[in-house]
């Protein structure tokens, strides 16, 4: 028997109903029923605004977006948290960025940094004892950076950790730069993710002019963590293509790829929320074009190789890459039939990221699902909407309290060529410097949600009992208690890689796994009415 | 024991008119603590005739975990006890929270469990963050007086004091004991304080006049009282103390608006 399901417009106003009128009106604008016109545009999602106090939401710290997202999967920089021990402790190694040690067998991922703030420090400022922790840290390790980020009682006792960066860069002679990224600076860890951008490009891009490596096709992949090992599938892949991977902002990474970045070709940007700055400057100072890419999916992956290779318009480049895709997508379809006809029709929800909810949704499609309703934690409108919402994007004061920083052409380091290919290419309809957004992408009267509360998290599962619903750790048992099936996308739980055709395949499994598990059976939901006797053994 | 804490804008003469009132009420027997929560450590120069030579967060910082109350609790001008917060340096860390730790600490050390009749804090400033209005909060000081003079800006100063009360008053039960004025020599600034104090809903309770005497015992590290016991100014601080002795009014005072203010300063000071 097949429920008839609720349609989007009244599970809305369900959502709603329960919040005071002011509340409630707010988070009606956070909240959309898609409808994709004809010339592509999609309602308005107000997003990348405060959450009310008293709503619980997903939402991380500025610090956590600058420290545990863009920098933390870098290996061979020395991450110092100033601050009390709470924040440096349990930012520890929690996303399961994973780092090859390299030949150098540089990594202090394994470490927690922090200088351990005391009420005395407080009270007499920290700057000595950051002083003294760059220092203990320069002679234990001897790291070719240390960097240093300030959390909330930093920015509130006024430590200058940026004096302190040029004082220890000076005497040590190693880079030596810190982040303003206190936990309360913005509405979301976002804000952290531009701070990240800024200081990369202003500290650390440019430093490195030698071309290393493979001469042509060199590349840059921005956006990707490599957590679960995601970014060693790309790697093997662009590899095997015939790109030469410059850096990755910043899944395994290290300090001399972000210095050499400039010397790439094509920035390609994987999650355009938290790494959008950093190719745009590197374009406006560089020449450096950027295009958009996706690697989760076999589709998307393939789409992102093929527009790779068309950028570089190279017959063997473009056939080596066709060979690959070929390769992978006979691998790739024989599962997907084996998962897909066990999984197909099955539905799901994605309440993650930034651009994960969007990304993960190729999954869901290729397995033959039905994504009824998704939204990031922390993405501005052109997440949802696209770049052409860009201009008329309100900047309110908590942005503008977010450095924006002044980036000039480089006389003597712009590639001229560069930007004459982009301009040639551009000419042919080829996009650059494009992100659509997710709601073009998804389906007419599905339900868009941005910063979704836990309230709204349980009814909405009550309402439309997806079969799975993924999000991260805080809320994965509250789901899986209600009987449903939680799919983490911030770790992956143990699982992954998920990207390129390989991780599509890990994907495929461990979500008919889970849809198809007899255990949801077992538990009782709170709004079942009778026992439920038999598991269904699928 | 009353619990006073002092109050009034920077430069006004906090601290040598408690000092100066504390001389006088040690003078008539009365057992009395002196609790320095001024950065720079100057709140009780005058009773020991010298500046402190260690506060309590130095003390803190130095000695660690093992503090006894006679470290950093020191006699003063006739049995009179003194303790200084301290603090940062200008421009670093935060000084609120030292005010908020060095407090804490007298607690577990035991300092108010002594015999006494009196204890005074001498704050610095304005209350200009929460560091600085602990010895208002959670009933640690339960009288307050602001000094004032017939200046404008002591004046808004005394008023934006008074809305820091008004806040404590609610949840601590923090009271105004009324307004001392430390007269600068403005134009009626007796009658332009009574005014004030009247419309805060309070007192003048006293008009201390300017007089070098005062000055000249600074120069000496010495009160007024300590220096020369039988000159006039002496005798202010005497009626000074024997008032806040003998003061009964306590209120929740009633801030003004901006406007209101401006309007009281220009009907003393205009129709001077």
């Amino acid at each position: 028997m097949i429920e008839q399901r609720l349609d989007a417009e009244s599970v809305k106003k369900e959502l709603i109903a329960k919040y005071p009128d002011k509340v409630g009106k707010k988070r009606g604008n956070q909240m959309q029923v898609n409808h994709v016109a004809e010339d592509g545009t999609v309602p308005m999602v107000l997003a990348n605004s405060r959450t009310t106090p008293g709503i619980i939401t997903q939402r991380g710290c500025t610090y956590a977006g600058c420290k545990g997202v863009v920098l933390g999967p870098t290996r061979d920089i020395v991450n110092i948290t100033h601050g009390p021990i709470g924040c440096g402790f349990y930012s520890w190694l929690t996303r399961r960025n994973m780092t090859d040690a390299g030949e150098d067998g540089e990594n202090y991922m394994m470490y927690s940094f922090s200088t351990d703030l005391k009420e005395e420090n407080i009270v007499f400022g920290g700057e000595k004892k950051l002083e003294a922790a760059i220092q203990e840290a320069y002679d234990l390790f001897h790291p070719k950076a240390i960097s240093i980020f300030s959390t909330c009682p930093v920015g509130l006792i006024g430590d200058d950790v940026h004096a302190v960066a040029r004082r220890m860069k000076e005497k040590l002679g190693i880079n030596v730069f810190g982040f303003s990224c206190e936990g309360y600076k913005g509405v979301s860890q976002s804000a952290g993710h531009h701070i990240a951008n800024n200081q990369l490009f202003k500290h650390i891009v440019g430093l490195d002019d030698e071309v290393r490596g493979q001469k042509k096709f060199r590349v840059n992949l921005l956006g990707e963590y490599n957590i679960g090992g995601d970014a060693w599938v790309i790697e093997d892949l662009l590899k095997r293509c015939g790109f030469e991977l410059v850096a990755t902002f910043s899944g395994n990474s290290t300090y001399g790829q972000f210095a050499n970045s400039q010397t790439a070709d094509l920035n390609m940007v994987m999650c355009h929320r938290s790494i959008n700055y950093v190719a745009e400057m590197m374009e406006k100072k560089y020449g450096i074009p950027w295009i958009k890419v996706n690697f989760v999916g076999a589709g998307a992956t393939a789409k992102s190789l093929r527009k790779m290779a068309a950028y570089f318009e190279d017959a063997e480049l473009v056939a080596r890459t066709e060979q690959v895709i070929a390769e992978e997508m006979v691998k790739v379809e024989a599962a997907r039939e084996r998962h897909s006809a066990r999984c197909k029709g099955k539905t799901a929800m994605l309440f993650v990221g930034g651009s994960r909810a969007h990304h993960y949704q190729e999954l869901f499609t290729e397995l033959g699902m039905k994504v009824l309703a998704a939204g990031y934690e922390f993405a501005h409108r052109d997440d949802y909407e696209g770049r052409r919402v860009l201009p008329t994007i309100k900047i309110d004061a908590d942005s503008r309290n977010i450095e924006e920083i002044h980036v000039e052409k480089d006389v003597e380091k712009y590639r001229e060529h560069l930007a004459a290919r982009k301009a040639e290419l551009e000419a042919k309809g080829y996009t650059f410097s494009d992100y659509e957004g997710m709601m073009p992408e998804m389906d007419q009267d599905s339900l868009v949600i941005d910063d979704i509360s836990s309230y709204e998290t349980e009814k909405i599962i009550e309402i439309w009992k997806p079969d799975v619903f993924c999000a991260g750790v805080k809320e994965k048992y509250v789901i899986q208690k209600m009987g449903v099936a939680c799919k983490q996308l911030h770790n992956y739980d143990a699982g992954g890689p998920y990207n390129g055709f390989s991780g599509a395949i890990n994907f495929y499994k461990d979500i008919d796994m889970r849809v198809n598990s007899p255990v949801w059976h077992l538990v009782k939901a709170p709004w079942s009415a009778v026992e439920t006797t038999e598991p269904a053994l699928a | 024991m009353r619990k006073i804490a002092i109050y009034g804008k920077g430069g006004i003469g906090k601290s040598t008119t408690t000092q100066n009132t504390v001389a006088a009420l040690a003078e008539m027997g009365k057992k009395v603590m002196v609790v320095g929560c001024d950065p720079k450590a100057d709140s009780t120069r005058l009773l020991l005739n010298g500046l402190a030579q260690k506060t309590v967060l130095d003390t803190l910082r130095e000695e660690g975990e093992d503090v006894e109350l006679s470290d950093i609790l020191k006699p003063g001008y006739r049995e009179s006890l003194c303790t200084e917060s301290g603090g940062p340096e200008p421009g670093v860390g935060c000084a609120g929270r030292g005010i908020i730790t060095s407090i804490n600490l007298l607690e577990q050390l035991g300092a108010y469990e002594q015999e006494l009749d009196y204890t005074f804090y001498d704050v610095l400033g304005d209350v200009v963050c929460g560091g600085f209005a602990m010895p208002i909060r959670e009933g640690k000081a339960q009288e307050i007086y602001i000094v004032v003079s017939g200046e404008m800006m002591a004046m808004y100063a005394a008023n934006n004091i008074c809305k820091g009360i008004v806040k404590y008053a609610e949840a601590g039960g923090v009271r105004l004991g009324g307004l001392i004025c430390n007269s600068r020599k403005t134009d009626r600034e007796d009658e332009l304080i009574i005014a004030l104090a009247e419309k805060l809903g309070t007192q003048m309770i006293h008009f201390v006049p300017r007089h070098n005497d005062v000055q000249r015992a600074e120069i000496n590290k010495k009160t007024v009282i300590d220096w020369n016991p039988a000159c006039e100014q002496a005798d202010e601080y005497r009626t000074l103390a024997r008032k806040i002795d003998e003061n009964k009014m306590f209120v929740v005072p009633k801030p003004l608006a901006i406007e209101e203010l401006e309007t009281l300063l220009m009907e003393y000071g205009l129709a001077a």
